[in-house]
C-alpha cells in the first residue's frame, strides 16, 4: 500500500481515471500512513470516516463517468480553513471547541472537484510564526533530518508547517496552505516541496480565519510543480462573498508545465544579496540563474531599492490588521470564555488565556501602532512605504522583466528552539525574501533546487506579474527539470 | 521610539488582554525590540507618496443593499460559550 502514497497527485489522478486504483484504496493507504506518523504531529484533527465516505462517493462517480478534475485525490486542509461540521482551531486554544456550520470557499471548490479531505493540518497559532512552534497543539516535526545531528527535531517552517511536513512525509498528495508574509513559500522551501502564493484576489479568502486581510492569500503545497498547478486551478476563482476576489477566468495552469521559457526575461534583484548571507545560499541562487539561462531565459540584474524596508513595514501592517481581525475573539459568540467579575474583565481574561504569547504580542503591537498619537507615525507611514515597495516591482515589470528569481529563504531549516527564543525579530527574518511579494500582492512560487551540505532542502523563489501564475509554473517546472531530484526522507518515524 | 511599563499596561488594556505584573518587563523588552526593528522606516522619504489602499487597481465591488442571507439563528448560536433561547449570554452590563 505504501507505494500508493508515493504517487504524485497527477499520477494518482491518471491511475484513478484509468481505474488502475480506487479512491478507497488510495485513501486507506494515506490514512494508514497518517496513523504511523502521529509523532510528526502534522494533523490536528484526522477525519478518517469522512474521508472514506468521500472516497466511496468518488469511486461511484468514477464508475458513473461523472468524475471531477480532482476526483478521489486525498489532500490535507490547513486548520485555518473553516470546514463544515469539522472542528477548526487555527491552532489556538481560543478556538479549541469551534465547529463551523459552513465551509470555506476554497476548500469547498476542492470538494466540488472531487478531492477528499483527510483532516486538518497543524500550523502556527493564527498563522503567526515561521517554524510551527507557536501552535497550541504542539510543534510539527519535519520528516527531514540534519546529517550531522539526526536526533535534532527540525522545524517544517511556518505557518503552514503541518501542510509542508505532511506533503514531504507522504501523508497526503497535496495540501492547502495560506501565505501572509511567506507562510506557503518558506515551509515549502524548508521541506523540499513546491508552494505557490497566487496573486492577491486569485483565491477567495471567505471562510479562512483572517490574520491580515490585505496580505492573506490561499495556495497549495505539493511535491511537484505540476501538482501545484492542478490544485491551484480548482482553488482559484471568483467568489461574490469576498469583495477582493477577482472576477477573471482561471487558466488551465497545467498547460504551462514544461512550456518553453526561451527569451523570458528574469530579473535578479541586487538588494536580495543581504549582509551575512551564507555563501552556500548565494551559490545556490547562482545555480538557479544558470538553470534558467540554460533553459533559454535571459537574465538581467534589477534593482528593488525598498527591499530592506519590507519586513519592518510588514511588522506594522500585519499586526495592525491582526489586532483588528482578532478583536472578534471575546468569549461571547464562539470560542473559549474565561469568567470575569464584569464583561471587560471577562474579555481580558478570555483573551489572555486563549491566545499564545506570539499572538498576544502581535495584537499588542498592532493596537499600539493604530492608537491615537501613533497612527500617522507608524501605520500611515508604513502604508506609504508599502506603496514604494509595490512601485519597485511595477518599475521592474514595466521595463520588460517577466519574473524575478531569488532564494526562498536566507537559510535551510533549523531545529526546534534554535531561533527567536530571546528576540522575536530573529524569527521574523525568515521571511525577508518572501514578504515583499505579499506587500505588492504578487504571485510567488517556491520550488526545491536540491539539498545543502547539512542534508536539508533549499528552495528558490520566482515572483511574477499580477495574475501571471502561468509564467511562474513554466519557469518553476524548468528549474524542477534541471535540479537534482528531491529524495524525500525514508519514514524513520513509522 | 520606545515604550515604558506604563505604556505596556495601557496597550494591554486597549487590546483587552490581561497581563500579569510579572509579564510586563518581558513584554516591554519584546515590544521595544520590535519597535526598534521598525524604526528604520522613519528614514524613508515618503513625501508626496500616497498610502496604499489596494494592491490591485480595482474598484470595490458593490451590490444592492438587500438581505441575502438569514434565518440561521441556530447556526449562529451553536458555538456560543453561553446562550439562552436565541440570545448570547454575557455578564451583566447595566445596573
Amino acid at each position: 500500500m505504501s507505494e500508493l502514497t508515493h504517487l504524485t497527485l497527477a499520477q494518482a489522478r491518471d491511475a484513478l481515471r484509468s481505474k488502475k486504483i480506487s479512491a478507497t484504496e488510495l485513501t486507506k493507504a494515506h490514512l494508514s500512513a497518517m496513523e504511523k506518523a502521529r509523532l510528526l504531529n502534522c494533523y490536528i484533527t484526522e477525519t478518517p470516516e469522512l474521508a472514506l465516505e468521500q472516497a466511496r462517493q468518488s469511486d461511484f462517480r468514477i464508475t458513473q463517468g461523472s468524475a471531477g478534475p480532482l476526483e478521489g485525490l486525498p489532500i490535507g486542509v490547513k486548520d485555518l480553513y473553516c470546514t463544515k461540521g469539522v472542528r477548526t482551531t487555527a491552532a489556538s486554544r481560543i478556538l479549541d471547541q469551534f465547529t463551523p456550520t459552513y465551509e470555506s470557499t476554497v476548500s469547498s471548490n476542492l470538494m466540488r472537484d472531487g478531492a477528499i479531505s483527510l483532516g486538518k493540518l497543524n500550523l502556527d497559532e493564527f498563522a503567526m510564526g515561521s517554524s510551527n512552534e507557536t501552535s497550541a497543539f504542539g510543534p510539527v516535526i519535519s520528516p527531514w533530518r540534519r546529517h550531522s545531528d539526526p536526533s535534532a527535531k527540525i522545524v517544517p517552517g511556518g505557518s503552514s508547517g503541518g501542510s509542508s511536513a505532511a506533503v514531504a512525509a507522504h501523508l497526503c498528495l497535496g495540501a492547502t496552505a495560506t501565505d501572509t508574509g511567506g507562510s506557503i513559500r518558506q515551509p515549502a522551501a524548508f521541506t523540499g516541496t513546491v508552494g505557490i502564493k497566487p496573486t492577491y484576489g486569485r483565491c477567495s479568502r471567505w471562510g479562512i480565519v483572517a490574520f491580515a486581510s490585505s496580505l492573506d492569500q490561499a495556495g497549495p503545497i505539493t511535491r511537484t510543480v505540476q501538482d501545484a498547478a492542478i490544485m491551484l486551478r480548482s482553488m482559484a476563482g471568483h467568489d461574490a462573498k469576498d469583495t477582493t476576489s477577482v472576477d477573471a477566468p482561471v487558466p488551465d495552469y497545467e498547460k504551462a508545465i514544461g512550456s518553453s521559457v526561451k527569451g523570458r526575461r528574469i530579473g535578479v534583484p541586487k538588494e536580495y544579496r543581504i549582509e551575512g548571507m551564507s555563501p552556500e545560499i548565494l551559490q545556490f541562487w547562482d545555480q538557479g540563474v544558470a538553470w534558467l539561462k540554460d533553459a533559454g531565459a535571459e537574465i538581467v540584474e534589477i534593482s528593488l531599492p525598498h527591499t530592506k524596508y519590507a519586513l519592518p513595514t510588514y511588522y506594522i501592517i500585519a499586526p495592525a490588521e491582526a489586532s483588528s481581525n482578532l478583536a472578534r475573539y471575546d468569549g461571547v459568540r464562539y470560542g473559549l470564555r474565561q469568567a470575569g467579575r464584569d464583561i471587560a474583565d471577562m474579555y481580558e481574561k478570555t483573551r489572555a488565556k486563549g491566545f499564545g504569547s506570539e499572538v498576544r504580542r502581535r495584537i499588542m503591537i498592532g493596537t499600539y501602532v493604530l492608537s491615537a498619537g501613533y497612527y500617522d507615525a507608524y501605520y500611515v507611514r508604513a502604508q506609504k512605504v508599502r506603496s514604494l515597495i509595490k512601485q519597485d516591482f511595477d518599475l521592474a515589470f514595466a521595463v520588460g522583466v517577466d519574473a524575478v528569481l531569488t532564494p526562498a529563504t536566507p537559510s535551510t531549516a533549523f531545529a526546534q528552539g534554535e531561533q527567536g527564543s530571546n528576540d522575536p525579530v530573529e524569527m521574523y527574518l525568515n521571511d525577508v525574501f518572501t514578504v515583499t511579494v505579499n506587500m505588492a500582492g504578487l504571485p510567488g512560487i517556491a520550488v526545491p533546487g536540491g539539498c545543502a551540505a547539512n542534508g536539508l532542502p533549499l528552495g528558490l523563489q520566482l515572483i511574477g506579474r499580477p495574475f501571471d501564475e502561468e509564467t511562474l509554473f513554466a519557469l518553476a517546472s524548468a528549474i524542477e527539470h534541471a535540479a537534482p531530484k528531491i529524495e524525500y526522507p525514508k519514514p524513520w518515524w513509522a | 521610539m520606545s515604550v515604558d511599563p506604563s505604556v505596556v499596561r495601557r496597550i494591554a488594556h486597549l487590546s483587552r488582554i490581561a497581563v500579569d505584573e510579572n509579564e510586563v518587563s518581558r513584554l516591554n523588552g519584546e515590544i521595544n525590540a520590535i519597535l526598534s526593528f521598525v524604526e528604520t522606516l522613519s528614514s524613508v522619504n515618503v513625501e508626496g507618496i500616497e498610502p496604499i489602499t489596494s494592491v490591485l487597481p480595482m474598484q470595490m465591488k458593490k451590490r444592492p443593499d438587500v438581505v441575502t442571507d438569514g434565518g440561521i439563528v441556530d447556526d449562529i448560536l451553536v458555538n456560543a460559550p453561553a446562550r439562552e433561547d436565541h440570545y448570547f449570554v454575557v455578564p451583566k452590563v447595566i445596573e
